[in-house]
Order: C-alpha cells, then sequence, then structure tokens
C-alpha cells in the first residue's frame, strides 16, 4: 500500500515540475522573443528551480530534467547572439552568477560557459576549470550527477583535443583529459554517496536507483577513449592510473564492477594487451563482493576475440605474457575468495581455455596446464553434484575437442582423463559420448594400441559399470544408443601395420570384455569383423617368411576370435554366436585352414544342438550353417562327410513338416557345387530330393487328416523347381520321367476334390510350366534336353 | 516416373559406422516415391533414417536385423510391375542365380531384388529381373571379397524400368544403368 502510495506520490510530484517547468517556460519565451534579457534569466532560473527537488528517483527526474535541457538549449541560441541582447559574453559570464540558488546559478554557468569557449575569447581550459571546479557546490547525489552530465554534454564538442578548432596556445588534449577525469571523479563521489542514503532496508531500491545512472558516470570514460589525443603512452601512463585510482578507492562494490567492465569495453584490445599487469594488479584490490570472475571472463572474452579477428597481433600477446599473467590473476582471484563456489572457478577455467586456444593454439602445455589447474580446484572434494558446475566442466572438456577438431590431440593432455574423474557418473557418460561424437563427426582414425588405451580410459563410464552404479538403472533405449555409439566408436581404431592393428584389437578386448553381459551383445560384433578384416588383409599378403616368428597371423587372430565369441556364453546370446562362429569358419576356409574351420562349425552346430530352442531360431540357423557348408572347399572328404550329415540330420528334424522340407532340399546343395573340383554327387542330391518329396507327401497327409482338405501343393512345386535345377545341371540321376511324375502329381493335387484352391500357389505352378515351356523352346542343348518333357 | 530406392546390407554398427558422406548427400528426401530394402540395416537408427528419406519403407528380415518383426519376404505391386524383396540368406546356394529365379517365380513377381552376397548385380531372365543391390555401406562380406558401397534406383515408367546403380569406388561415386522392359502388361 505505502508503495503504491509512493509511485502514485512521485508521478504527482513530476507532473507538478513539469508543470512548473512549461509555467516558467511560457513567459521565458516572452522574455526572448522581446529580447528582454533581464526577464530571460528570471526566468529561466525559476525553471531551473524546478531541478531542485530532492523528491524524484532517478527515472522520474531525468524527464524533469530532459524538459528543462530543452529549453537551456533555446536560452543558449539567445545567448550566443549578443546582438539581441547586448551584453559581451565575459559580462555574461559574470551576470549569471547572481542567481540566487546554486543549482539554477550553475546550470545557467555551463550554458554560457559553452557559449564563452565557442567565443574563443579564452582559453577553453581555463573555462573548463572553472566550471569542473564551481559543480562542486552541487552536493546531492542525483541533482549534482545530472548537473555534471550537463556539463559533460554541451563540453562534449568543446574539447580542445588535437586537431579541433580549441586546440592552441596552452590548450591541449591534455587539458582536455584533466577535466574529463576530474569530472569523472566528482561524479563518481556522488554516486557512490547515494549509497548511504538510504536504510538498511531501502537497499535494493536503492541499487536499483543508482543502477538507473551508471550510465551517466560511465559516458566519462567513453569521452575519454574518444579523445584522439590519448594513445596507448598517454592512457597507461596518465588515464589508467588515474581511473584505477579512483576505482579501487571509492570501495563501492557495485561502482567497481560497473566501471572495471566499463574500461574493458571501452577502451580498445591493444590497449589492454599492453596494460594487462596494471589491469589485473587492480583486482585484488577491489572489494571482496565484486564479481571478478565476471569481469575478467569478458576481458579474457575480449582478448580472444581479438587474437581470432587480427591474427598478426598474436606474437604481442606472447611478448606480454598474457597467459602467464591471466593465469597467476585467475589463481590468485579464487585464492583471495574463500567463498566462492565452485561453478565460479571453473567458469574462469573455461574463459582461460577458450583465450589459450584462440590465442596459443599450438601451446598444448598452456592448455594441459588450465586442465590441471582445474583438477587441483576439484580435488580433495566430493565428485561434483552442481549441476551448473558440471556444465562447466563438461564445456571446459569439450572446448579443445572443437578447437582441435582431433581426438588424438586431446589425448595428449595429461591432465585431461583427471578432470573427467571427478565428474559424476553421469556427466561422465555424457562426456564419453562428446568424445566419440567428435571422433566420429572428424573421421579422425585413432591408430596405436597406446592412444587406444588413453580414449578408452576416457570412455570407461560406457564401456563398463561405474562405481555405484548398474546397467539396471537405465533406461534401455539411452543404453542401447550408447552402446551403438560405441560400436561405431571401433571401427574408427585402424592401423595399417597388422601387428599393431592386433595390439589394438587386444587392448579393446581387455577393455569390452570386462563390461559385462548387457554390453558384450553390442561390442563384440564390431570386434569380430574388425578381426576378420584384418585375416582377410594378411591372407591377401604375400606368404610368410619361412622360419620367422610373426606375431600376427591369422591362426593367432582365430585364436582370440574364439575367445571373444566364446565370452558371449554369459550373455548368454546363441543366436549370434552362432552366426559369428559361421563368419569366422568362412574365413579360416579362405586361409586353407581345416582344422579351424572344422572347430569353429563345431561350435556352432553345439550351440545349435544345446542353445538354438526356439523352432523359427532353428530354421534361420540351420539355413545360414547349411549356406556356409555348401561354400566350403577346405574339408577333406571325411570331415566333409560328418558335418553334411549332421546338417541334413538336423534338417529333418524341425519341427514343422513345411520347414523340414524345404531343410531337407537345400542339402541336396551340399552335394552339387559347380566350381571346377566342386564335389558332384547326384546320387546324393537324389536322394536328399526324395527325402523331402516323402516329407513332403507326409505333411499333404497331416493336412487331410487334421483339416480335411489337402494343403497347399506349395511343396511339391519348390521340389519341382530343384529337380529342374539339377536337371539343367546334367545330373544323371535326375530324368525326365522323374521330372514329369511330378508335374502330373502336383496336377492331380490340384484338381482333386478336396483341394482347396490357393492363389499362390496356383501362380507358382503356372510360372514354372511357364519356364519350362521357355527352356524347350530355346532350342539347342537345352531345348532337346527339355523335349521329352510333355505339358 | 516412379522412383524406386533399393539398398540394403548396411550392417550398422557392426560392419560399419555409417553411410558413406556421399551417399548420405544424394539421398535427399521427398525425392523418392518407395524404398525397398533388402535387410540387415541393424538397428532402430538406421529404420528410422531411411523413414525420413521416404516414408513408404518395405524391410525384409536379414539374419542380424535387431528388429525381428521383419517379414521373410514382402511383396508389393508399384505402377506396371510387381516386385518382391527378401533378404537372400534363405536362397541356397547363396547369390545363385537359378534358385534365385525359382524365388521369382514363387513370389510371381516381375522383379525380385534380394540381398546377403553384397555384390551388386541384375541379371535379366525367363521370368523377370533379380536385382542385387549391394552393400550401402560396403561393409566386410564373407562372401564377396571386393566391396564397394552400392545401391540401386529404379525409375519405373509404365512398362519400363531403368535400374541405376550408384557404386563409391576410390571416393568418387559412379553411376551405370540398365534397361528393362515388360513384354506384357501385368494381369489383374
Amino acid at each position: 500500500m505505502l508503495i503504491a502510495n509512493g509511485i502514485e506520490d512521485e508521478d504527482k510530484w513530476l507532473a507538478e515540475g513539469i508543470a512548473g517547468i512549461q509555467h516558467s517556460a511560457f513567459y521565458l519565451h516572452r522574455a526572448l522573443d522581446s529580447n528582454n534579457l533581464r526577464e530571460a534569466l528570471k526566468y529561466s532560473a525559476q525553471l531551473l528551480s524546478e531541478l531542485r527537488t530532492s523528491r524524484l528517483s532517478p527515472h522520474k527526474y531525468y524527464e524533469l530534467y530532459m524538459r528543462a535541457f530543452d529549453e537551456l538549449r533555446r536560452l543558449e541560441m539567445f545567448f550566443k547572439d549578443e546582438n539581441r541582447h547586448g551584453c559581451p559574453v565575459v559580462d555574461l559570464y559574470e551576470l549569471v552568477q547572481h542567481a540566487g540558488n546554486i543549482l539554477p546559478r550553475l546550470y545557467l554557468l555551463c550554458t554560457v560557459g559553452s557559449i564563452y569557449i565557442k567565443s574563443k575569447e579564452t582559453p577553453a581550459k581555463d573555462v573548463l576549470k572553472d566550471l569542473v571546479e564551481m559543480c562542486r557546490g552541487v552536493q546531492h547525489p542525483i541533482r549534482g550527477l545530472f548537473l555534471r552530465s550537463y556539463l559533460a554534454q554541451i563540453s562534449r564538442d568543446k574539447l580542445p583535443d588535437i586537431a579541433s578548432d580549441y586546440e592552441g596556445e596552452g590548450d591541449t588534449f591534455m587539458d582536455a583529459v584533466e577535466f574529463v577525469l576530474q569530472n569523472f571523479a566528482e561524479m563518481n563521489k556522488l554516486w557512490v554517496r547515494m549509497q548511504h542514503q538510504g536504510s538498511l532496508r531501502e537497499k535494493e531500491k536503492l541499487d536499483k536507483e543508482r543502477n538507473e545512472l551508471r550510465d551517466l558516470v560511465g559516458k566519462n570514460l567513453h569521452v575519454l577513449s574518444q579523445i584522439e589525443g590519448v594513445d596507448l603512452d598517454i592512457y597507461r601512463d596518465t588515464v589508467l592510473p588515474k581511473v584505477l585510482e579512483q576505482v579501487v578507492n571509492c570501495k563501492d562494490e557495485l561502482a567497481q564492477y560497473y566501471l572495471m567492465d566499463c574500461i574493458i569495453q571501452v577502451f580498445p584490445d591493444e590497449y589492454h594487451l599492453q596494460t594487462l599487469e596494471t589491469l589485473l594488479g587492480a583486482f585484488p584490490q577491489l572489494q571482496s563482493a565484486v564479481d571478478i570472475k565476471t569481469v575478467l571472463s569478458r576481458l579474457m572474452e575480449r582478448l580472444s576475440n581479438y587474437a581470432a579477428s587480427s591474427p598478426e597481433v598474436l606474437p604481442d600477446f606472447l611478448q606480454v605474457e598474457a597467459f602467464t599473467k591471466l593465469s597467476n590473476a585467475i589463481g590468485k582471484v579464487i585464492e583471495a575468495q574463500v567463498d566462492m563456489p565452485i561453478v565460479g572457478a571453473i567458469t574462469l577455467y573455461v574463459s582461460l581455455l577458450t583465450f589459450t586456444l584462440h590465442v596459443h593454439p599450438d601451446r598444448l602445455d598452456y592448455v594441459d596446464q588450465v586442465l590441471g589447474a582445474c583438477v587441483k580446484k576439484l580435488s580433495g572434494k566430493a565428485k561434483l553434484q552442481d549441476s551448473r558446475a558440471t556444465k562447466q566442466v563438461v564445456a571446459l572438456l569439450s572446448t579443445p575437442l572443437e578447437k582441435y577438431n582431433n581426438i588424438v590431440t586431446a589425448l595428449t593432455l595429461s591432465n585431461y582423463p583427471r578432470v573427467m574423474d571427478h565428474l559424476d557418473a553421469a556427466t561422465n557418460k555424457v562426456m564419453a559420448i562428446v568424445i566419440i561424437q567428435s571422433i566420429m563427426k572428424n573421421n579422425t582414425c585413432v591408430s596405436t594400441s597406446d592412444k587406444v588405451e588413453v580414449l578408452f580410459e576416457l570412455i570407461k563410464g560406457l564401456i563398463k559399470d561405474m562405481d555405484g552404479t548398474s546397467t539396471d538403472e537405465l533406461d534401455e533405449e539411452d543404453f542401447k544408443e550408447e552402446q551403438n555409439s560405441v560400436a561405431r566408436l571401433m571401427h574408427m581404431l585402424y592401423n595399417d601395420d597388422p601387428e599393431e592393428m592386433l595390439n589394438i584389437m587386444n587392448t579393446v578386448w581387455k577393455y569390452i570384455m570386462a563390461g559385462g553381459s548387457k554390453r558384450l551383445p553390442f561390442t563384440v560384433p564390431p570386434l569380430v569383423f574388425s578381426a576378420l578384416k584384418l585375416v582377410r588383409r594378411l591372407h591377401g599378403q604375400d606368404g610368410d617368411v619361412a622360419g620367422e616368428e610373426v606375431p600376427a597371423t591369422p591362426k593367432k587372430i582365430f585364436q582370440l576370435l574364439n575367445q571373444i565369441i566364446e565370452a558371449l556364453s554369459v550373455v548368454p546370446a546363441p543366436e549370434l554366436a552362432l552366426r559369428l562362429y559361421l563368419q569366422c569358419a568362412e574365413a579360416a576356409n579362405d586361409c586353407d585352414l581345416e582344422p579351424v574351420t572344422y572347430e569353429f562349425f563345431t561350435q556352432a552346430f553345439v550351440l545349435y544342438e544345446e542353445e538354438v530352442a526356439d523352432s523359427k531360431a532353428q530354421v534361420t540357423a540351420i539355413h545360414l550353417i547349411i549356406g556356409t557348408l555348401q561354400r566350403m572347399n577346405v574339408f577333406g572328404v571325411e570331415n566333409r562327410d560328418t558335418l553334411t550329415h549332421k546338417a541334413t540330420g538336423y534338417s529333418a528334424k524341425l519341427l514343422k513338416k513345411p520347414d523340414q522340407c524345404r531343410a531337407v532340399y537345400a542339402c541336396s546343395h551340399l552335394f552339387w557345387v559347380d566350381d571346377q573340383d566342386g564335389i558332384k554327387d547326384g546320387e546324393r542330391v537324389l536322394l536328399c530330393l526324395k527325402r523331402s518329396l516323402r516329407i513332403a507327401n507326409a505333411a499333404q497327409q497331416m493336412v487331410n487328416v487334421t483339416r480335411g482338405s489337402s494343403g497347399p501343393v506349395t511343396l511339391f512345386v519348390e521340389i519341382l523347381n530343384k529337380y529342374l535345377y539339377f536337371f539343367e545341371k546334367g545330373s544323371p540321376q535326375i530324368t525326365t520321367a522323374a521330372i514329369q511324375g511330378l508335374i502330373e502329381l502336383i496336377k492331380t493335387e490340384m484338381q482333386s476334390d478336396s483341394s482347396t484352391s490357393n492363389p499362390a500357389s496356383d501362380a507358382f505352378f503356372a510360372s514354372t510350366l511357364r519356364y519350362i515351356q521357355f527352356q524347350k523352346q530355346k532350342g539347342g542343348a537345352m531345348g532337346e534336353k527339355y523335349d521329352p518333357i510333355k505339358l | 516416373m516412379v522412383l524406386v530406392l533399393a539398398l540394403g546390407d548396411l550392417h550398422i554398427p557392426h560392419r560399419a559406422a555409417d553411410l558413406p558422406p556421399k551417399f548420405k548427400s544424394m539421398l535427399v528426401p521427398g525425392k523418392i516415391q518407395h524404398v525397398i530394402c533388402t535387410g540387415n540395416l541393424c538397428v532402430k537408427e538406421v529404420h528410422d533414417y531411411l523413414k525420413t528419406v521416404c516414408p513408404d519403407l518395405h524391410i525384409a528380415l536379414g539374419e542380424y536385423d535387431e528388429e525381428t518383426r521383419y517379414p521373410e519376404t514382402k511383396t508389393l505391386t508399384i505402377g506396371q510391375f510387381k516386385l518382391g524383396v527378401g533378404h537372400g540368406h534363405q536362397v541356397i546356394p547363396w547369390g545363385d542365380l537359378d534358385s534365385l529365379a525359382m524365388l521369382q517365380r514363387q513370389l510371381d513377381v516381375d522383379i525380385l531384388v534380394t540381398g546377403h552376397t553384397h555384390q551388386f548385380t541384375a541379371y535379366k531372365h525367363e521370368a523377370g529381373v533379380v536385382i542385387n543391390p549391394g552393400s550401402a555401406t560396403g561393409s566386410y562380406s564373407s562372401i564377396n571379397y571386393d566391396v564397394n558401397p552400392s545401391f540401386v534406383l529404379m525409375d519405373i515408367d509404365g512398362l519400363r524400368v531403368v535400374v541405376y546403380v550408384y557404386e563409391l569406388i576410390d571416393g568418387e561415386v559412379k553411376v551405370d544403368k540398365i534397361d528393362f522392359k515388360k513384354t506384357t502388361a501385368s494381369s489383374t
């Protein structure tokens, strides 16, 4: 209620003030129109008296001030034209000092002073000095600040700068500098004094008001930066020391924070670089409550951008030892501010790291140093809990990755893994994913087992359960994504040299084998295929040097592969393992290693027998076994017989009859390989086909019995097609009579009363007959072959 | 003019990290009307990616696919053509044209698309065309030693289909094309 009243009252007072100004302005204008100097002075003083109020907040006072300002411009034009009022400016300067109250008196004096300087009847510096001193008469903070702001505004274009109109005998830019510095110092004092005005309860309101006025003070620094005469030397020797003196001595945290930041933003980066020591030296002298880290961060940001946009100044950075100075300054600040929360310290390090990467990207020792300082700060404390702090640490670790685009560089930073150790498990994983993404995006190849070791240490959060966590807690989708990332990563680990590649694979295996049963199904396959690729490479090379003990041979790799695939039994993942064993068998076959190949087939069969229970999975598995076995050429007769016998046996034992039928006729291909030296055992082919036919018959009968109708003739048509296949290959055991018989059988089945028409099998049979017709019409040897078959 | 993308055997992430960037930049969403995939993606992320290339996606089950509910074979009609897709590990001997022809007759399709061998082939025979788009990532195959990343784009126009094969050889994308014409319109 009170506050609302307060605001209402302020609005009322402002309105009153404005009305007062308007009232006086009416008479002032009349006076100006009739060139009446006396009246003009009288009414302008009256007008300016409205600014004597202490009731308004800065925001409202500004509104009042602006009205007065407009009127003073009119007045100034009047003063300037001596013809209108007949009073020489020297006398005018004297005359206005007769005004009754000090505030109007000084506004008028400044206004006349402006004209006085313009007239050049006296050196600018004399007038300026006079004005800046006289303004001391107003010690009320708000009134004084606006008055001095007025002085600054009107003197702006009349400062004796190099090549300005006002430079002359005894009038140099140093005088301008002196003037502005003095005005600045006085304004700062007034501004700081505001904080003692209110009670403690009103502190928040007071701070807000103070912030509204800060640009009035800061403007002076801006003016200083614009003075042409102020070069690096003047800045370093005069301007900066004087400004810093003000800042430090005022002992006010609001002012110190704003002004330090102002200095940094307003003056050129080149100056900051050259005065770095002085500037940084001020920080420890500031009040402890000042948010130094933000100011420091902004300084480093500016310097980083400076380096980035002007590469030619990079040697200067080295020359002034910018990195060392900044690093020391940060260290001192962190040490001094014991209560600084950890996020503050890390943010500082992130800024310093960004700076280092921009300015000294080749100095990996600097980068490592920054990380090391961070490790020191994090040591001795529990793992980070504060989410903002962890975000900053992730930023700290991600920045070098983005800069170097090459994980290998980051891997050489000894402190990098140490920083990661201080992250909690979840953030560790986040960082690990960032690292993997960086590698994938940049297509980086990690080429030695040492580097792989360092890398896997960094991403260990993904590879195994860290203390205190377990994979059960994780969302399944997230877990899959994580592990697939690791799988993808493995394709980036590569070396042309087989020995080193084997070392890499051993290192990878060492890490992933500790991953636990949930991770192995994701991580084992890529490793297996890496190994198979290596086998192929070795096999493709010229033969081994006789007698030399080479560490990397296909045999050794197959031994490793055996170990790796075996580990899947703990998951358990028998179907995957079976597929991988078959892949290895094929590779071993290509290397002419019969015992190794046989061993892999054995493992596959054992898994089939003991672990693959699901009937659908069995069908797929047996087809994979048959398909692989069909391609094997390394086996002697005995081994081959054993394996084919097993395959056909299991085929016939599948649960569903149609599956049995199909698997058995697939086995027929085991006995016929189209190669030059391939087996071509027509007898056993026929045995298979006949067996599958019997099974098809049995299947038909079963359907008859259980459903009262005959099933689709599809199986028979499939078998017919197989007959045609071997017939064309020239197997003598496949006769045209047999084919003819099969065709008739199918036709009979299809036409029988109990048959249900099945469009798919009808179409299949039709296209088969069409094919036969096509072959017959081919003419030549094929046509002759097919001739006996009648459709 | 209907564009049909045929690809498969990516084996991500078991045998390859990702599609070649040059392929990815060619497979722009919205240009292709149908996608036929021979299987062995192997993970959901690849499925989702293919879906963004074209929502009409048909996938056959490969022996390493994570999603086991894909069908073993699938048939669909596009314009005047009947197409069939299967992974191909079920057809023994692997890659054998005559055995694949049998599958084609069984599915009663004009164009049969299968994979497994990671080797691009396109054969015309009595029943129609048998196409193998190869491996889109050029991943390891026990059957084929010399694998280049490849995929196929079919342009179906009336009774004619032009089969474009894109192969990545030594870092460059090479294109080849084969024309096929149907003799009669398919019966309804």
